[in-house]
């Protein structure tokens, strides 16, 4: 077990029972991930990718295993207050603005109005979105409001960021513009990111690290480091570095339903 | 000129026309002439004026103009005519005519100012109120119908201003009291229940059932017995109106508590927030839209609700008790006048409750802009 290890899977298995029978969502997963990382899990759907991400934030239980998240047990962490969730839609409440929304954690874990107020400023600042702060949700697009959720994640200044598909619903230039984003927010907070994608080029492009699940049962076929230097601009995806990487990963998801179909 | 205000306005004026030919009414047993009804002969030199139209344009407010000239014409006509003839009832379709004519090139205007448009979405109804009122009126009094099948509002608008004292003093009793106060406690202790059924299944199984046993009994049945237990004062009847209001908050707070999506809920998940605080932040904001919804159906409820009880035992005060008492001594006025205070109450009440709504739940989709 190495020290600095946010996330360290062991053996970990899920097993959901359902009418049909038991369904092994994961199954014997090892995986580390070191402090300020940036890892990336692909896979088909099915692939367990979703439910790994939620047993690390204690949204599920593993059946089978361990798993730790900064030394402590995923429900541990999740008390402390270890990480920030951002889902697949944004999820923000919509009677409220979109500073009350990105407020919304602080007020739960009772920070002063004036820190509340001054985190809010700083994190709307930090997704590029100071103005819209009186505004509600349901008045601002799709990728701003994934935006507003993503400064409602980091607003409580958690180390760790779970990030579930949360571009998946963006179009490709929005989706774009928001992983140039984020990876800039990555290089200036120096925060461990857990980044489920099923987005061949968005999880080479992000990630320091990639790894590769394939489905029945969800487990882990590949990992891959990735030898990209950690500044990125957009066009480094043309480069034969960025297309080997690429291949890789398909080949390791392609290896994953060779003996299925 | 749409084809059908062009037809309105022909038989408008053609009716006025033809009034003008036909006997007016009686007075003192003998055919009345036109000369005891000045203003009508007014109001048919207006509408044959009017069919200038056809060569010139006419503003919607001269149809308006000749729509009140009638109206006075007919109403005042009233006054001498002991009994009215078929001129008179020409007379009452042709301008009855011209208000549908007016109200139809009305709403056909498109003004540009936000005031103006304001007043034409409020002049609209108020013409089709009013005149619903004044045929009341002509058709009472014209045909002499025997008030105790039907008296004629400006009766009944005597009988109220005459009585005012009377029926304040009911409304503090039925409304002020029974309503108010068995709305908010049937309302409020619904709303507590929902969220301990919510909270527990074991109070899902036995409390929901006993609510719907509830509702279900009549209330013929239960205001007598509220009686026994709380005697005749309001208490009693507050106690019926909360036995009718809770079921319908019970039931929509459970189906809005259930409101809140998965993920929303996963979300205060991973904050590490308590119960009361998803319950505070997410699930109540979320499950408001529901409990207005009961709200609303509610305030209907608890007056009908406390106005019948009133049938059943209660001090000689009350909107229930007045009507039920002056059914019986034949004044019918009294009983109008008493469902004139519970139509504007009720509407009132229902009103403000979908005023504080559009406030709270503007953010919902049916609300928002």
């Amino acid at each position: 077990m190495s020290a600095d290890a946010v996330i360290e899977a062991r053996g970990l298995g899920l097993t959901f029972e359902t009418n049909d029978g038991p369904v092994h969502a994961l199954s014997e997963v090892n995986l580390t991930v070191g402090k300020g990382d940036f890892v990336s899990f692909i896979g088909p759907s099915g692939c367990g990718k979703t439910t790994l991400l939620r047993v690390i934030a204690d949204l599920e239980r593993p059946t089978a295993g361990s798993i730790t998240v900064n030394g402590v047990t995923p429900e541990e962490a999740r008390l402390a207050r270890a990480y920030g969730y951002v889902f697949q839609s944004a999820a923000l409440y919509p009677w409220r603005t979109i500073a009350r929304n990105v407020a919304l954690p602080l007020e739960i874990m009772g920070f002063s109005k004036a820190e509340q107020a001054e985190r809010v400023a700083r994190t709307m600042e930090l997704v590029n979105l100071t103005g819209v702060e009186k505004r509600f949700p349901w008045q601002l697009s799709g990728g701003m409001q994934q935006r507003a959720s993503i400064a409602r994640a980091l607003a409580f200044d958690a180390d760790l960021l779970l990030m579930d598909e949360p571009f998946g619903a963006l179009d490709e230039i929005v989706r774009d513009h928001l992983n140039g984003q984020l990876l800039e927010l990555w290089a200036r907070t120096n925060k461990t990111i857990a980044f489920v994608t099923h987005s061949i080029p968005e999880a080479v492009y992000l990630s320091t690290r990639i790894v590769v699940m394939s489905p029945r049962p969800g487990r882990v076929t590949d990992v891959i480091e990735s030898s990209l230097p950690r500044e990125r601009p957009l066009d480094i995806r043309e480069t034969p570095e960025f297309l080997d990487i690429a291949h890789r990963v398909r080949e390791g998801l392609r290896a994953g339903h060779s003996y299925e179909d | 000129m749409t084809r059908l205000q062009r037809f309105l306005a022909l038989m408008a004026s053609l009716l006025a026309a033809i009034a003008l030919a036909l006997p007016v009414g009686t007075v003192g047993g003998v055919d009345a002439s036109l000369r005891d009804v000045p203003v009508l002969i007014l109001f048919a030199v207006f509408a044959l004026v009017s069919l200038l139209r056809f060569c010139r344009s006419v503003d919607p407010w001269g149809d308006g103009l000749v729509m009140v000239i009638g109206a006075v014409g007919l109403l005042s006509a009233l006054r001498t005519l002991e009994m009215a003839g078929a001129g008179y009832w020409c007379f009452v379709a042709s301008d009855w005519l011209f208000a549908w004519l007016f109200v139809e090139r009305l709403s056909a205007l498109r003004p540009l100012h936000p005031a103006v448009r304001n007043a034409q979405s409020l002049i609209v109804p108020l013409i089709f109120g009013v005149w619903i009122l004044i045929l009341w009126e002509l058709v009472t009094r014209g045909s002499n119908v025997p008030t105790v099948l039907l008296p004629p509002p400006s009766m009944i608008g005597e009988r109220f201003m005459a009585s005012l004292p009377i029926l304040w003093v009911d409304f503090q009793q039925t409304f002020l009291k029974a309503v108010l106060i068995g709305y908010a406690l049937g309302s409020g202790s619904a709303l507590v229940v929902a969220i301990a059924i919510d909270r527990s299944p074991f109070l899902q199984r036995g409390l929901l059932p006993v609510g719907n046993l509830v509702s279900a009994l009549p209330m013929i049945g239960v205001a007598p017995i509220m009686v026994m237990w709380f005697g005749f004062d309001w208490p009693s009847k507050a106690a019926v109106v909360v036995i009718m209001t809770f079921f319908p908050m019970l039931v929509n707070a459970i189906a809005g508590l259930g409101q809140s999506s998965v993920m929303e809920r996963d979300l205060m998940r991973t904050y590490a927030a308590g119960y009361w605080q998803t319950l505070w932040k997410l699930r109540l904001p979320a499950a408001a839209p529901f409990i207005f919804n009961a709200l609303k159906i509610n305030s209907t409820l608890a007056l009908i609700g406390a106005i019948v009880a009133e049938f059943f035992g209660t001090p000689i005060v009350g909107m229930g008790f007045r009507i039920s008492t002056e059914v019986g001594r034949m004044n019918v006025d009294m009983v109008w006048a008493e469902i004139a205070v519970a139509a504007l109450a009720g509407s009132a009440f229902f009103g403000i409750v979908a005023l504080i709504e559009r406030a709270v739940t503007f953010w919902h989709p049916s609300v928002r802009q």
